[in-house]
């Protein structure tokens, strides 16, 4: 099964990196869930949070970003963020 | 005759008090070399990931904005200035000052009227001293610059980029820096940050790596909004962390033959007081023995 290849980097530096099965992103205009396989896009994030899952029925990675872009391209999602603050309490 | 011994003891004295200082000064800078050099990896990804987006934009679309195209309206350049905040680096701020000299004479032949920023203390003085205050000046953290002096910096750039001419806006935005290339090469840079030129990026993508055909969410001309911002605050931030790292590696240099120089001199005036002492004690054995002499031909 493909994997995305996710790095999330802030401007002081790396915040996360490595393979996951679903990256969820706060987009200008809604929510939006990348899977592997999507196609190469570039799109502006608002304030919100950041979900990666790296395995299925795992519970998802979280954090609180305040804008951004992001980038997808061959499986290669690429989470561009000012700022990046872990949320840690599980749902 | 005891006097020049003397002298050379006093001599020897403040220069091994100096060259305490400058040991001190050079261990000072090489363990705040290494955090500046970490600092400039961290700030790596962001900045080559945003400058790959950047130019996915610019090759697979042909929106245009205000930050692409080319200003003629105000007759104005801004230059902002990255210089260090303390001496002691031998001759790192003069490098990038003399450079921005160079820079405003040339913005000035070709009939601009030139707006100066500057960053660190040493640039600041530099022009506040020959009448000429810069526009604005920020101080304080040279050797460690954080990435909110670096926003901050870049939001009056910018203000002052979009600004209309009547309020102040200026045409072009140029940055004078050190390009910290290794430890021992610190080069000094002229850089045209704005309007854009992209293919200077701070980390360029590879040659045959293709671009991908990229879908813009929600469009092109809000993601170009969005991203051109935050690519100048990268480039601004990478600029004074490079400047930073170069300060610092440029001061251990500069230090490091101090000592040298100092530890030199101490040995010359070792050599001279024990020759004057040597002097001393010939002359008087001499003095001695001719006075004895002289006693005994009267006698």
């Amino acid at each position: 099964m493909a994997q995305l290849e996710v790095d999330i980097v802030a401007a002081d530096g790396k915040v996360w990196s490595g393979a996951a099965r679903q990256v969820s992103a706060p987009a200008a205009d809604g929510g939006m869930g990348i899977l592997p396989g999507h196609t190469p896009v570039l799109a502006v994030l608002r304030a919100g949070e950041v979900r990666v899952t790296e395995h299925a029925g795992s519970p998802a990675l979280r954090w609180t970003v305040d804008g951004g872009f992001l980038s997808v391209d061959s499986d290669q999602v690429t989470i561009v963020v000012d700022d990046a603050q872990p949320v840690t309490e599980s749902h | 005759m005891a006097g020049s011994q003397r002298v050379y003891r006093q001599r020897i004295r403040s220069t091994q008090a100096l060259k305490k200082m400058f040991r001190a000064q050079e261990l000072i800078a090489a363990s705040r070399i290494g955090k500046a050099r970490d600092r400039m990896a961290r700030a790596t990804p962001y900045a080559r990931a945003i400058t790959r987006a950047v130019s996915a934009l610019a090759t697979h679309s042909d929106v245009s904005h205000p930050f692409l195209v080319e200003r003629r309206d105000t007759g104005r350049a801004a230059v902002l200035l990255v210089a260090s905040d303390r001496g002691m680096a031998g001759a790192y701020s003069a490098t990038v000052i003399r450079e921005t000299e160079k820079l405003i004479a040339r913005l000035t032949a070709e009939g601009k009227r030139v707006v100066l920023y500057v960053a660190g203390r040493r640039a600041e003085t530099y022009y506040t001293f020959r009448q000429r205050p810069p526009e604005r000046s920020w101080v304080g953290q040279s050797d460690a610059p954080t990435s909110e002096l670096a926003d901050e910096i870049a939001g009056v750039l910018l203000d002052a980029y979009t600004a209309p001419a009547e309020a102040g806006g200026v045409d072009e935005l140029h940055v004078v820096y050190t390009q910290f290339v290794n430890m021992v090469s610190q080069r000094p840079r002229v850089i045209r940050l704005l309007p854009l030129e992209v293919v200077e990026g701070v980390v360029e993508p590879g040659q045959d790596e293709v671009l991908p055909l990229y879908e813009f969410e929600p469009s092109p001309e809000v993601v170009l909004d969005a991203l051109l911002p935050r690519y100048v605050r990268a480039r601004i931030h990478a600029v004074l962390l490079q400047a930073a790292a170069s300060e610092l590696a440029a001061r251990q240099r500069a230090m490091h033959t101090a000592t040298d120089n100092a530890e030199d001199l101490i040995r010359t005036y070792t050599r001279l007081a024990n020759q004057a002492r040597q002097a001393e004690i010939t002359q008087e054995i001499s003095e001695i023995v001719s006075g004895a002499d002289a006693l005994a031909a009267a006698s």
